[in-house]
Order: structure tokens, then C-alpha cells, then sequence
């Protein structure tokens, strides 16, 4: 019993224990003589347990009153340390919460793990949707799979509730929500018997509260989808956010049997979940066996059509990973950057500090005890720098939602999580107590009345060793962080060089998009669409107006494929075009520049010869010698005559490559045809700004149909700058941290030059005293301070190289070996490293060689 | 070494522990075992300090130099280890302004009619 006693006392402090250890059982040993063992078991604990907590705390208020003291006697210190925790930990909490966020959440679907997304695959596209007919057939051969669902898009107006409204509806087989297992928050989600009656429609969350203000009583309402009436059975919860943010509502999709027909119309994706037991890669190799099999049967229509399964999370593009990953990469390099100034300040304080603990040690402090001090004064400085790190964090985290990938099923902003600070937090403590208490253990170990003789010159040596080796560590950071924010600025200046191929400026553009079912032939769209554009054009202040299928850069697909004699091939490859309804005016309104030809006119009607107008690249493909204008090709079920002959735009964006364009008059298509390609998007040129323009245009809208809902109104330019918004977040905060990160380096160095210099005072002194110029050592401290910025240059570089190849999918026309950005970020850490040499170099050359050997 | 009447009050009140120890160490040194059973016979078992409790006590007022060990050790052979304590010129000048205080409070008491015994 006395064993567990003296076991217990090892809860007390050390001192203590050592000093009363005896004491302390021969007492507790006398004053349970002749007692029960569980009494004595239980007085053991009550004896110990509360006197040794209470000790503790005694001890922390003592010690943390001094850290306090000491702080107050050194604010600079303890301000720089506090900064640069708060940046440590503040960055990567932001970096790493979008990274867990994105990579590694799991998503909010039941064992997401096992639902994969099904694709077709062609050597021209690695990712393509599926047509009905596959699909039947696909998921009629598979075994993979426990459940197989498929989705398509489509937008449609939404009447019932608040206001017209446009919405991105989900058309899902009603097995979706099944597939997915998630539950509704409210009524229920889609079923298999949805697929017939009445049609129904399950409400997103924030559709539910914006347009139905969150009323219980929504389930079993009418509504009406772009004319037609749905009966509203469900609201799926706020985490549910398939196949993306932003999806209004769910509707079931059913197929006929004459959708199965056409297996190049290929409009639907597939979700699944795989069988106990199936891995992702088996169910890849099944369904290219099937797909194989199915090419086989169909070879006109399916040849090289093969098939691709990918797991959910992994529908990440590569430049979206990127972007994360760089981002994650200049976060550690700052935690880097931040632990070596941490190092490297904790250093020099212990190292100042070295007489004053030899006095206190011989005063008869204990090793323990100022050990025990130099802990709660690191720790304490280290809390604090995290507190102000996560308010950081917490500041930053929603700018970053830019970066989130689109093609996720997730909410849009990234939350900060709990396990990612804790890590940053932790990281920021131990590397406050290596630091901040290693020096001081080994100050410890030797005697204290020889350091107390010694000054501080005798632990200068292998402590300024360290110091330039973070120093130089701190240089190569930042040089990395400078050369890849520098290629990553001369990447998007790139991309914003390009030329999109239209006119940007004095641009507006809103969406009215008319349900099909409501405007199901060419004269009833006429009347809207003349109506509207008279109107429009005849306000003041408006040039041109036209509308459109789809904006170059919102809609990138809509592509057919085009060829010649007749023949329409398949949409792969160097046939494929995208193709696009336009009112009379869209070239002129959007300034593309008419080549060749005429433009679309009104007398372009169902009656008149079939027409399209072309971009170059087309006529180019078909008839490189030729004049296009009158030759024939086929597209989209029907045969057309060139009419004109337009320049190229970006379709796909300014960071891909885009097909050759076919424009075809809105009136050209058969009733009941191609109703995905009405022209829904109004684009309208006028130097007034939007503010003034948008009530009349919406006024027009309403007067041309009251029940039209305006959406997706923006600005031309708007929709550029996004193509290279997320780049641009990125970039900033790429910067940001370049920027702080050489400041840090800069810091260091001046550190650990005032630091020499102060060190060597006596002997600068002697220098003096024996004839040495002021320039000489001027020149000395400089040439110092240069050599260790030379070694992190060169370092620096060479870990930039290496990164910026791995992010090679980042970078537009720009080499990592690109020699003016490696130039220009060189030569900042030069400049960095002369400004941090400055104070130290003139403060060695003011040395008064009398007073230095006089001082020590 | 006389103690300031500044420097003394900065101890009052004291800790119960504190007090008791003061009054076993009064009368003569002792070691800590002796103390633990001076109080708890004083106050008729009332106070029972524990081990831990006396030395965390003890630690304290030697540091505040309250009470003071005694190099010199016992002679008989079962005490070799222990170790005495005697009360400072400050802990005797700590105890009176301790006790003075008390006096006060309970004249205090009186004066406003209170009386100890329940009616």
C-alpha cells in the first residue's frame, strides 16, 4: 500500500516530491496505521490527488505572472512571435480545411465511398455522357452495381410559389435518392413508382426557404414546371447538394421507348452504387467489356465508344485539384517559413537569456523550475499566436469558396474544422517548445556558475549555426513562394490575353428561357422574340440586342456533329461542332466580325433554304481552298447551305480549345425539334450601365409574357472575369503568402545579423582599434548577410522547379524555368536580404572601439 | 530581525492549515507527524490534516519563511529521518496579527449582540 502511495506522489510537482518524498510517507504511514486497505487506498487518493492539483494550479499562476513580466520587458518578441504562430496557424487551418473539404470529407451520401459515376468514353473525350440507349443496356448487363441511376439537366420555370422563377432542375430516374440513400428532411424523396401519373418534384432546401418560405404544409402543393403541373412530395435536407450546389429541384426522368432509339444523343449521366465486395476498377473493366460488346452490335454508332467509371469523389478536374494542392503547398511553406523564425526567435531569447537563468540558477532555482517557466512562457505566447491564427483562418475560409470545385456534391463555402486547427495548433506549440525549452535544457545542463562567468559568448557559436541554416531555410521558402505565385501571374496574364473572339464592353445579357411545352412552335417563339427585340432595340441608349441558345463560355456543350454529302457522323472528333440557334443581330450585337456572307435575316424561315452561318475554323476544316459560302453540309438532322462565314470565338472558355461554331436562324427547325437549343439567352449592347437598363428590360419581359421569369443577369465581362476568377483567388492568396513569407525572411536575417554583430562587438572593436576601415566592416556584415541569401536563392530555386512541374497543368505558356520570373524573385530576396542587413551593418560600423573593449 | 507590520498583515487572513500549524509549532519544534497530531488533538479531532496537506503547507511557509527546519536532527534512533520545524520571529509576529484579527471579529460579533450558543 505504501508502493501505491509513494506511486501517487509522483503526481506532484518534482521539486517537491524530492525535497518531502519521506516526510510524506512516513506521515501518511502513521496516520493509517492499523487501518482497512480500502480505507488507506482512499485516503492515499484523497490525500494526493486534490493537494497535488492544487499545487499545479499554484504553480501556473506563479509562472504564468512571470511569463507575463517577461513579455511586458520584451513586447517586441513576444509581438513578432504572437504574429507569426497566428500566421502559421491561421494559413493552414484555411488551406487545409479547403483541402480536408474537398478531398477528404466524406461526402453527404450513405457509404459514399461506394457510389461511382459512370461515363462514356471516346479517345477525344476522356468523360462523356451517356444516351438512353446505353444506359437500358449498361445497366441491364452489369453485376457491378446494387443500384444505377441517371440524371440530366434542365432548367424550367418554376409557377407556384413566390414569383416566377428560373430553376436548375435535376431530371433523375426516380431510383436517385435510392441510389444515393439520403432520406428527405420533409415528405419524401423520389420513388421507383414516380415514373408514372401526375409528375412530381422534390424541392432543394434552399428552394424551399426562398420560394416557399420554409413551409411545412409545401408537401402535396401544385406547381407548375415550365407549364406543365408537378406535385410537390418532398424537401430533401441542406447537406444534400446532387449532382452539385445550386440544384433546385429533382423531377423524375422517364425514358420512352423511342429515346432509346438514337445512341449518339448522348444527354444523360450515370450514378451507381457498387455491390459489397466491388471495387471501382472491376466495375471499370465490366462495363468496358460491355461497352465492347455493345460497339460490336452498334458499329456505326457506337465505334470507339467504350465506357468509364470513376468514384465520386474523384470527379475533381486536374487544375481544380491543382489549384488546392498549390495552395496547400505555400501553406506548409509558410508553416516552414513560421517555424524557423519561431526556431530562430526562441533561440536568440534563450540565448540572451542564458545570464539571467545562470543568476537564477544560483539564486537556487531548480533545472525543473525554469524549465517548467520557459514552458509556460513559449506555450502561452504559442496560444495566443493560435488565437489570433483562427480568427484568421475564420476571416480567410469563405473567401476560399471560389476554390471549391463545382463538380462536387457539396454546399459551396468550406467550413473551418475542428481536427485541421487542432493540428495547426499543436504544430505551433511543439514547435514552440522544441524551440523555446531545447536551448534551455542544454543551458541547464552545464553549470551555471561557468555560464554566468561566460557571458553570453560561449553558446554563440553552434547557436548561430542554427540560426543561418533557418535563415536560409526561411530564403528558400519564400523563393518558392515567389516563383510560383510569379509563373502563376504570367499563366493568367496568358489566359487574359487571349482573345475571347467577341467584344467585352457596354455588354449585358439576362436569360429568359421559354418552356418548351408553352412556346412548341416557330411562329408562337417569333412572336416573343420580335416582340421583345423590338422593344429592347428601340429603347435610348441600346445599339443592338439578340438572343442566342447559349453565351460563348456559360454553355460550352451543345455539340453535333457535321459533315459532308449528307452523311451526319458521329459528334466526335474532327466533326464535332458547337452548334447554336441566334435571332437576326447576335454578330453585330456580340461585335464578331462578319468574314464572309450575310448574316441571319428574317426572311431565314421554315419555308426558305435551310441556312447556317459558320465560323473560320469550319470552313476552314471543310473547304480549306474553297469559297464556303453555298456549300452544303449536314447537321443536327437536316441539310444547310453556308450562308456566311463569321470569326472564331471561345465557346469553351480561354483555357480550352473549342470546336468550330455553326450558327443556324431560331425559325430553321422543325416544330417539336432540338427544343434544348431555343435562344434563351438576350444579349444587349448599350453604353448605359446595368443599373439603368434592367428595369425596362425586365418591364418588356413581363408585357411579352407575365409568367417569364429573368435570370442570369451579368455583364459579358463578368462572365470573363470568371473564367479566370478562381485563378485570381488563388493568386492572391498565393501572393499574400509569398509576400509574407519574404518579410518573415527578411526579419530572420536582420535577426541574426543584429544578433552577430552584437556578438562580435568586442572584436569588431580590436578591428577598429588596429586600423580596419569602416567600409571593411561594413562590407563584412553584408557580405554575411549576402552569402546566406545566395545559399536559400540557390535552394530555392531548385525546389521551385520541382514544384512547378508537378503543377504543370497550371501553367499557360509559361516554362517553370521561365528566367525572368526566377530573375525577378531572386533578386526580391536579394533586395530583402540587403534591407535586412542595413541596421546590423551600420551599427557594426558605428562601433567606438574604446567603449566595446571596455564593455565585457 | 523584527518584522514590519506592513510585511505581516500582507499574510492575513490565514489559511486554517496555516494557523494550526503556527500554534503546534509554538510551543516547540516539531516534526511533521507530531504536528498533524498537535492539531488534531487541539482541536479536539476536529482538523485532521493530511500528509499531503502539511507538507504542501509546510513547503509554502518555509518559503515564506513562516516556519524554518531545524538542521539540528532528533537523537533517538526512530526519528533519524524526520525532519523539525520551529516557528520564525515572522511566523510568531504572523500568528499574533492572526490572532489579533480574530480577537477583533469576535468582539465585533459580541458588540452586535450575536452570542455563540443557539437559544
Amino acid at each position: 500500500m505504501t508502493r501505491f502511495y509513494r506511486a501517487l506522489l509522483r503526481l506532484y510537482p518534482g521539486s517537491f516530491r524530492r525535497e518531502y518524498e519521506g516526510e510524506l510517507s512516513a506521515a501518511f504511514v502513521q496516520r493509517v496505521h492499523g487501518r482497512s486497505a480500502a480505507y488507506t487506498f482512499l485516503a492515499a487518493l484523497g490525500d494526493v490527488v486534490p493537494n497535488a492539483v492544487a499545487m499545479h494550479v499554484e504553480i501556473l499562476g506563479r509562472d504564468l505572472r512571470f511569463a507575463a513580466r517577461a513579455v511586458m520587458r520584451a513586447p517586441g518578441f513576444a509581438i513578432t512571435t504572437i504574429l507569426v504562430v497566428a500566421l502559421g496557424v491561421g494559413a493552414n487551418t484555411a488551406a487545409f480545411s479547403l483541402a480536408d473539404f474537398v478531398f477528404l470529407r466524406p461526402l453527404p451520401f450513405h457509404e459514399p465511398d461506394r457510389l461511382v459515376k459512370l461515363w462514356q468514353r471516346t479517345p477525344d473525350y476522356g468523360q462523356m455522357e451517356l444516351s438512353p440507349g446505353n444506359y437500358r443496356d449498361w445497366k441491364a448487363a452489369s453485376r457491378s452495381f446494387s443500384g444505377f441511376a441517371v440524371y440530366s439537366f434542365q432548367a424550367a420555370n418554376l409557377v407556384g410559389g413566390s414569383e416566377p422563377r428560373r430553376l436548375d432542375v435535376v431530371k433523375a430516374t426516380p431510383d436517385l435518392h435510392q441510389v444515393l440513400g439520403v432520406p428527405a428532411l420533409i415528405g419524401r424523396p423520389l420513388a421507383p413508382a414516380d415514373s408514372e401519373g401526375v409528375p412530381v418534384v422534390v424541392l432543394s432546401y434552399a428552394l424551399w426557404q426562398t420560394q416557399f418560405g420554409g413551409d411545412p404544409g409545401v408537401i402535396g402543393r401544385a406547381v407548375r414546371l415550365d407549364g406543365t403541373p408537378h406535385t410537390i412530395v418532398g424537401v430533401m435536407p441542406a447537406t444534400f447538394n446532387f449532382p452539385q450546389s445550386g440544384t433546385d429541384a429533382w423531377t423524375p426522368l422517364v425514358f420512352r421507348e423511342e429515346n432509346y432509339e438514337d445512341r449518339t444523343d448522348t444527354y444523360i449521366t450515370g450514378i451507381a452504387r457498387l455491390r459489397d465486395g466491388v471495387s471501382t476498377v472491376q466495375a471499370r473493366n465490366e462495363m468496358i467489356g460491355i461497352a465492347a460488346q455493345l460497339a460490336k452490335a452498334y458499329p456505326a454508332e457506337l465505334e470507339d465508344v467504350s465506357a468509364w467509371v470513376l468514384g465520386l469523389r474523384d470527379e475533381v478536374s486536374s487544375s481544380a485539384r491543382m489549384l488546392v494542392l498549390a495552395l496547400c503547398g505555400a501553406a506548409l511553406c509558410i508553416l516552414l517559413l513560421a517555424c524557423a523564425n519561431l526556431a530562430s526567435l526562441f533561440l536568440v531569447r534563450a540565448t540572451s537569456r542564458v545570464r539571467e537563468l545562470a543568476v537564477r540558477t544560483a539564486l537556487g532555482a531548480g533545472r525543473e523550475q525554469i524549465i517548467r517557466q520557459l514552458v509556460t512562457e513559449s506555450v502561452t505566447l504559442s496560444v495566443f499566436g493560435g488565437v489570433v491564427g483562427i480568427a484568421v483562418a475564420w476571416a480567410t475560409v469563405p473567401l476560399l469558396a471560389r476554390l471549391v470545385p463545382q463538380s462536387l456534391p457539396l454546399a459551396a463555402s468550406p467550413t473551418i474544422d475542428a481536427r485541421v486547427l487542432a493540428f495547426a495548433f499543436a504544430l505551433m506549440i511543439v514547435t514552440g517548445l522544441v524551440f523555446g525549452v531545447g536551448p534551455a535544457i542544454g543551458a541547464g545542463k552545464s553549470n551555471g556558475l561557468e555560464l554566468l562567468r561566460a557571458g553570453t559568448r560561449t553558446t554563440g557559436g553552434r547557436t548561430r549555426r542554427v540560426r543561418a541554416a533557418l535563415v536560409v531555410i526561411e530564403i528558400s521558402a519564400s523563393v518558392v513562394l515567389l516563383i510560383l505565385s510569379g509563373l502563376l501571374i504570367r499563366s493568367v496574364w496568358n489566359i487574359q490575353a487571349r482573345d475571347p473572339g467577341f467584344h467585352t464592353q457596354h455588354l449585358l445579357t439576362l436569360r429568359t428561357a421559354l418552356p418548351p411545352a408553352k412556346y412548341d412552335s416557330v411562329a408562337r417563339r417569333e412572336q416573343y422574340y420580335e416582340r421583345v427585340l423590338a422593344r429592347v432595340r428601340a429603347l435610348p441608349g441600346v445599339e443592338r440586342a439578340a438572343f442566342i441558345t447559349g453565351l460563348p463560355m456559360v454553355m460550352r456543350g451543345g455539340i453535333w456533329g457535321a459533315g459532308l454529302n449528307g452523311v451526319e457522323p458521329p459528334r466526335t472528333g474532327s466533326h464535332s461542332v458547337s452548334l447554336r440557334f441566334v435571332t437576326t443581330g447576335y454578330f453585330s450585337a456580340m461585335d464578331i466580325p462578319l468574314r464572309r456572307g450575310r448574316d441571319v435575316e428574317n426572311s431565314d424561315t421554315q419555308k426558305s433554304l435551310f441556312i447556317a452561318v459558320v465560323s473560320e475554323s469550319f470552313a476552314k476544316r471543310h473547304w480549306p481552298d474553297e469559297d464556303p459560302i453555298g456549300k452544303r453540309f449536314s447537321v443536327a438532322f437536316s441539310e444547310r447551305t453556308v450562308a456566311g462565314v463569321v470569326a472564331d470565338v471561345r465557346v469553351r472558355g480561354l483555357e480550352q480549345e473549342s470546336e468550330p461554331q455553326v450558327y443556324i436562324p431560331y425559325r430553321q427547325v422543325e416544330d417539336g425539334s432540338l427544343v434544348g437549343y431555343l435562344p434563351k439567352d438576350l444579349v444587349v449592347r448599350s453604353e448605359l450601365p446595368a443599373s439603368a437598363l434592367l428595369p425596362s428590360l425586365r418591364a418588356i419581359v413581363k408585357e411579352a409574357d407575365p409568367e417569364q421569369p429573368v435570370s442570369h443577369v451579368r455583364t459579358i465581362a463578368q462572365i470573363l472575369e470568371g473564367e479566370t476568377a478562381s485563378r485570381l483567388t488563388q493568386l492572391r492568396l498565393l501572393m499574400t503568402l509569398a509576400i509574407v513569407g519574404l518579410l518573415i525572411a527578411g526579419v530572420g536575417i536582420h535577426g541574426l545579423l543584429s544578433f552577430t554583430v552584437s556578438r562580435r562587438i568586442p572584436e569588431l572593436g580590436v578591428r577598429r582599434a588596429l586600423g580596419a576601415q569602416v567600409g571593411g566592416i561594413v562590407r563584412h556584415v553584408l557580405g554575411e548577410g549576402l552569402r546566406l541569401a545566395v545559399a536559400g536563392v540557390v535552394v530555392g530555386v531548385g525546389l521551385a522547379y520541382v514544384a512547378a512541374r508537378g503543377m504543370g497543368a497550371l501553367l499557360s505558356e509559361v516554362k517553370p524555368e521561365d528566367p525572368a520570373t526566377i530573375g525577378v524573385s531572386a533578386a526580391l530576396c536579394f533586395a530583402t536580404a540587403i534591407l535586412g542587413c542595413v541596421r546590423p551593418a551600420i551599427r557594426a560600423a558605428r562601433v567606438d572601439p574604446i567603449q566595446a573593449l571596455r564593455s565585457d | 530581525m523584527t518584522a514590519n507590520r506592513d510585511d505581516v498583515d500582507d499574510f492575513l487572513p490565514l489559511p486554517p492549515a496555516t494557523f494550526h500549524i503556527l500554534l503546534a509549532l509554538v510551543e516547540g519544534e516539531r516534526h511533521g507527524y507530531a504536528i498533524i497530531q498537535d492539531v488534531e488533538a487541539r482541536t479536539d479531532g476536529e482538523l485532521r490534516l493530511s500528509a499531503g496537506t502539511l507538507y504542501r503547507s509546510v513547503a509554502r511557509m518555509v518559503e515564506q519563511g513562516l516556519i524554518a527546519e531545524v538542521v539540528k536532527r532528533a537523537t533517538r534512533q526512530d526519528d533519524e529521518r524526520r525532519r523539525y520545524y520551529r516557528i520564525t520571529p515572522l511566523g510568531t509576529s504572523v500568528a499574533r496579527a492572526e490572532m489579533r484579527r480574530l480577537t477583533q471579529l469576535v468582539r465585533l460579533a459580541r458588540a452586535s449582540g450575536l452570542s455563540p450558543e443557539t437559544t
